[in-house]
């Protein structure tokens, strides 16, 4: 039944008396000036489809002159109830989140029977919800306010419906994006400058070296065009794999995908992680020619992992050569504060002054593996080996930073500040300040988000959504930034 | 019941009949004819066979596959899974190439392709059996392949006409480096590419033995195997899937269905199994979340280096807390000491974090919430050696898995030591044991040599017999054998309930 759709609060439906055949038909209606009243009046009962609401951006447009600007100071918690509502009221684009996961403009099944699961302020986890149209989505998120929420796959019949079915196997995960997810936590033994939860500029080139292999992997070898980046709010970033063949790939097909670009393997335990064979397969070659770049720059300056004294034992131990090793061990034993680049240096000239017991190939291939271990991205496999993996959706807001989890252009990813991602206060204090041309001439009503910071990353997000549609529709051509994106190497 | 080994009409020429005549019509049984020693099993046979055939065929195939599937728990190389399946396939099911000039060569193959058949009726019914099956079938399958005459071999694939595109010299020109890079093939050799979407060759593409480009895979003529065997599987899933479909509708009396209800039946995991009764050990008093640390000195490495970096770091990640709480269930540490002895060992965090973000995953291991099914078989069964052996390697910061795998032999000799094993002849076949990756070999010697008086005493005085000092495949069994064995003369005197048959 979809009418469930209609009684968010509760993930079982229980029988309803209500007639609401309507839910699943909302026509937007066009200027219902009386709709948020209607909504706020019928908040505590379970949103009326007699009265569906108007698409997204029409609210938004309504709505500022209908509430109260909502009092925003700096310090207010990303959290607070008020803060979370205005931002799923005002800010959050439901009509291209729709539009991305329903491949159309007419809502499908590709939408309606995709799994969202929601965290909600009390941190209860409610799996298993759907919705049939985005609108009836942000109604739910309006009403629970989730303080994130995750995507799931879609599934062969309605999850809300799953009880119902007779037999178990009828419900079964039919698609879902390919995703990826690199989090700094896996880098922790590399990286010098943060631990934990913090990150700052320097991590982050961690993120940017894993975003460019992965990517360029992704569309040169997998021949994928429709690759989302979104940083994770905090100190990471996801992709969504959007294309249809990879929408479709089953689990031993992941895993391929993810053996594929995973290298580094072993636990602390474990010693070297790099184990690879020679001649270097053409991916872990291009990759290797990216990272080197970063590797003198992002790693040995900006890390400095062997500077301090204790820290250069490691690098030792990559070594393979027992005469070279010594020579150095001896050398940085009476310096052992010298910097990384310059011990990186050492190993070069030391290895010409005739301490090399091993060929200069064997060092040449120790001293990549050492740069594939400090800057290969370290994905987290689980995540994108299982069909039916949920994963934060875009445009949702960390708990702990109130950053809103905004895509990230590849074209541009070095300029990318996770730093700079506005906060969802922030961007509500940016609506409540924005003086402009609406309403004044007559022209053209601005949505709120248009208003905000948040503008170039909806609209990002608007066109890569557009470019997405296109292919589905069996487009007529190419998109042309494909050309753009080939340039990349 | 009547064999008719004489072929009668062409099964083409059977739906010819009129459809009016067809229920009248006699069915029409064909012996095939096998013209390659390989078999895609495409077509289900239709000749008629005894029931005891039947039977002993079916049995024949099952001995086979459940010998396959006990090498690969045992961790056994390719190379040694080969050699020791050599004998035993000739044995039960030989099946001679056609240079052989065997005079049962139709025969054997019959036998192979009927067996194939019946098997799979008993083995569609759940999922689980059904993937096992597959797997199975698959990797006797690849057995196969291999030691097929190449000229046969390369008969039987053109046979089969998969679609594949060749890889034209201007291609081989343009990516000549990458393909050669990709393929790990030496400079100057020979060869030919086939160029296929890479869904079709997926383990090629995880061990990036292939080289890819927008979406194709060119794979190297020697890699043919690995298509042709994906191929093989991905049939026989599909196959398996659809007589799942019909299972219910066999119209079947009660000759076929007790024969393979037993069938399915003897395919018994031969894992090593855990039994709850092995939770219990005479003479141990109830296990405390206190009394875990003191407890420790008898688990194994892999579970004592859990405990030891739990210890040191106050947290685990998510796999080394999944392997160590089902190791702890299965000593017999109820839910809520465990949810004890966890709050205390995550010292570091607040209580509201631990209920929030730990409570549940431990009740889950317990059965305690879940889904049904979670909940009726309370949880999840403690790891045995050969699940934390098959499980991925832990990755940085992580601790789960088996040391004897998982840590370089130098950091495992260190862990060793840090133990007390210093014997040095002991640490040298250890590290010759983990060379031939045969990690709970070495892991059964490091047993014997801490636990060698103790052993020597129940040999000598007899009251352990052969079998209760067999090798230790089950962490569970390491401890409680281990506790019992430092616990002679206890009262207890190395009384064993269940698992471990145990006379006084």
């Amino acid at each position: 039944m979809p009418q469930a759709d209609a009684q968010p609060l509760k993930p079982e439906p229980e029988p309803q008396a209500q007639d609401v055949t309507m839910s699943d038909t909302p026509s937007p209606v066009q200027g219902s000036n009386d709709k948020v009243n209607l909504e706020d009046l019928f908040d505590d009962e379970d949103s009326d489809p007699e009265f569906p609401s108007s698409v997204p951006q029409i609210n938004s447009e309504e709505e500022p002159s209908q509430t109260e600007p909502i009092k925003i100071t700096p310090r207010s918690s990303f959290s607070d109830p008020e803060i979370i509502r205005a931002f799923y009221q005002r800010l959050f684009p439901f009509r291209y989140l729709f539009q991305w996961l329903n491949h159309s403009a007419a809502p499908s099944n590709d939408f309606a029977h995709r799994e969202f699961a929601f965290t909600l302020p009390n941190d209860a986890y409610l799996r298993y919800q759907s919705f049939t149209t985005a609108d009836l989505l942000r109604k739910q998120c309006i009403q629970m306010l989730p303080t994130r929420f995750e995507i799931g796959p879609v599934y062969s019949s309605n999850p809300r419906e799953r009880k119902t079915l007779r037999k178990a196997s009828a419900f079964r995960p039919v698609s879902k994006e390919l995703v990826f997810d690199i989090d700094m936590t896996d880098y922790d033994d590399v990286r010098t400058c943060c631990t934990g939860a913090s990150i700052c500029h320097k991590c982050w080139s961690f993120i940017t070296m894993a975003i460019k292999v992965v990517d360029v992997a992704l569309r040169e070898d997998f021949g994928f065009k429709h690759i989302l980046w979104v940083y994770s709010g905090r100190r990471g970033a996801h992709a969504w794999v959007c294309d249809k063949r990879a929408r479709l790939l089953d689990d031993s097909r992941r895993r391929a995908i993810a053996g594929y670009l995973e290298l580094l393997k072993g636990g602390d335990q474990g010693g070297k992680k790099v184990n690879i064979r020679r001649p270097l397969h053409p991916h872990l070659d291009r990759s290797l020619e990216i990272l080197k770049r970063h590797f003198q720059t992002s790693i040995l300056i900006e890390q400095d992992p062997w500077g301090a004294e204790d820290k250069y034992a490691h690098l030792l131990q990559l070594l393979p050569d027992p005469t070279l090793r010594a020579a150095l061990q001896k050398k940085w034993d009476s310096s052992p504060s010298r910097a990384s680049t310059a011990k990186w240096a050492d190993i070069d000239a030391l290895a010409k002054t005739g301490a090399l017991s091993k060929s200069s190939r064997d060092l040449l291939e120790a001293k990549q593996d050492i740069v594939l271990e400090y800057t290969y991205p370290r994905l987290d496999a689980e995540v994108s080996k299982k069909l039916n993996h949920l994963l934060k959706s875009p445009f949702v807001v960390h708990p702990g930073t109130g950053r809103v989890c905004v895509p990230i252009d590849t074209r541009k990813v070095e300029e990318f500040d996770p730093l700079g991602v506005p906060t969802v206060t922030q961007l509500l204090t940016e609506i409540d300040e924005w003086e402009g041309e609406e309403g004044k001439d007559g022209g053209k009503k601005l949505q709120d988000w248009e208003k905000t910071n948040l503008k170039p990353y909806v609209e990002f997000f608007r066109t890569f959504v557009a470019g997405l549609l296109k292919e589905e529709k069996g487009g007529v051509k190419r998109e042309r930034e494909d050309g753009g994106d080939a340039m990349e190497f | 019941m009547i064999r008719h080994d004489y072929s009668r009409v062409d099964p083409k020429r059977r739906a010819n009949l009129d459809y009016k005549k067809k229920q009248f019509a006699k069915p029409e049984f064909k012996q095939q004819d096998y013209e390659h020693r390989l078999n895609y099993y495409i077509l289900p046979p239709t000749a008629e066979i005894t029931l005891e055939e039947f039977e002993t065929w079916a049995i024949n195939r099952l001995k086979v596959l459940s010998e396959l599937e006990a090498c690969s728990f045992r961790n056994k190389t390719p190379e040694e899974t080969t050699e020791y399946m050599t004998g035993i396939i000739n044995k039960y099911l030989p099946l001679r190439s056609n240079s052989s000039r065997s005079q049962n060569l139709q025969g054997e193959r019959k036998k192979d392709h009927y067996s194939h058949f019946i098997l799979r009726l008993a083995f569609s019914a759940t999922e689980d059996l059904r993937r096992r099956f597959a797997r199975l079938e698959t990797m006797l399958f690849r057995l196969r392949f291999k030691d097929d005459d190449i000229r046969e071999r390369k008969e039987f694939v053109s046979s089969l006409k998969l679609e594949w595109e060749e890889v034209g010299e201007d291609e081989k020109k343009e990516f000549g480096s990458e393909l050669i890079a990709a393929g790990g093939v030496r400079k100057g050799e020979e060869q030919e590419w086939f160029k296929v979407d890479w869904e079709r060759v997926p383990e090629l593409v995880e061990q990036r033995r292939v080289f890819l480009r927008r979406g194709k895979a060119y794979v190297p003529q020697r890699e043919q195997m690995s298509l042709v065997v994906a191929e093989f599987t991905k049939r026989l899933d599909d196959a398996l899937e659809l007589t799942a479909r019909a299972l219910p509708r066999l119209d079947e009396d009660d000759r076929l269905a007790p024969i393979l209800a037993h069938l399915s039946q003897s395919f018994a995991t031969p894992d090593a199994a855990y039994s709850s009764s092995d939770a219990s050990i005479d003479g141990l008093s109830t296990i405390t979340a206190a009394s875990i640390d003191t407890l420790s000195t008898h688990f194994p490495m892999c579970m004592q280096n859990l405990h030891t970096n739990l210890k040191a770091n106050s947290h685990l990640k998510h796999y080394g807390r999944l392997q160590y709480t089902l190791f702890l269930k299965g000593i017999g540490l109820n839910l809520d000491e465990c949810i004890v002895f966890w709050r205390r060992s995550f010292k570091l965090m607040t209580d509201d974090k631990f209920a929030k973000e730990y409570k549940y995953n431990i009740r889950h291991s317990y059965g305690d919430v879940g889904g049904d099914a979670n909940r009726r078989g309370r949880g999840y069964t403690p790891y045995s050696c050969q699940k934390i052996l098959t499980e991925p390697l832990p990755g940085a910061g992580q601790n789960h898995g088996c040391p004897y795998r998982t840590f370089t032999v130098d950091n495992l000799t260190a862990l060793l030591q840090k133990t007390g094993v210093n014997d040095r002849d002991l640490l040298r076949t250890v590290k010759e044991d983990v060379g031939k990756q045969r990690y709970h070999v070495a892991c059964n010697r490091v047993f014997e040599w801490a636990h060698r008086r103790e052993i020597k005493k129940v040999k000598d005085d007899g009251s352990w017999s052969a079998t209760d000092l067999d090798t230790i495949v089950h962490p569970n069994t390491y401890f409680k054998r281990s506790w019992l064995l430092k616990h002679l003369g206890e009262g207890n005197v190395g009384v064993v309930n269940g698992g471990e048959k145990m006379e006084e």
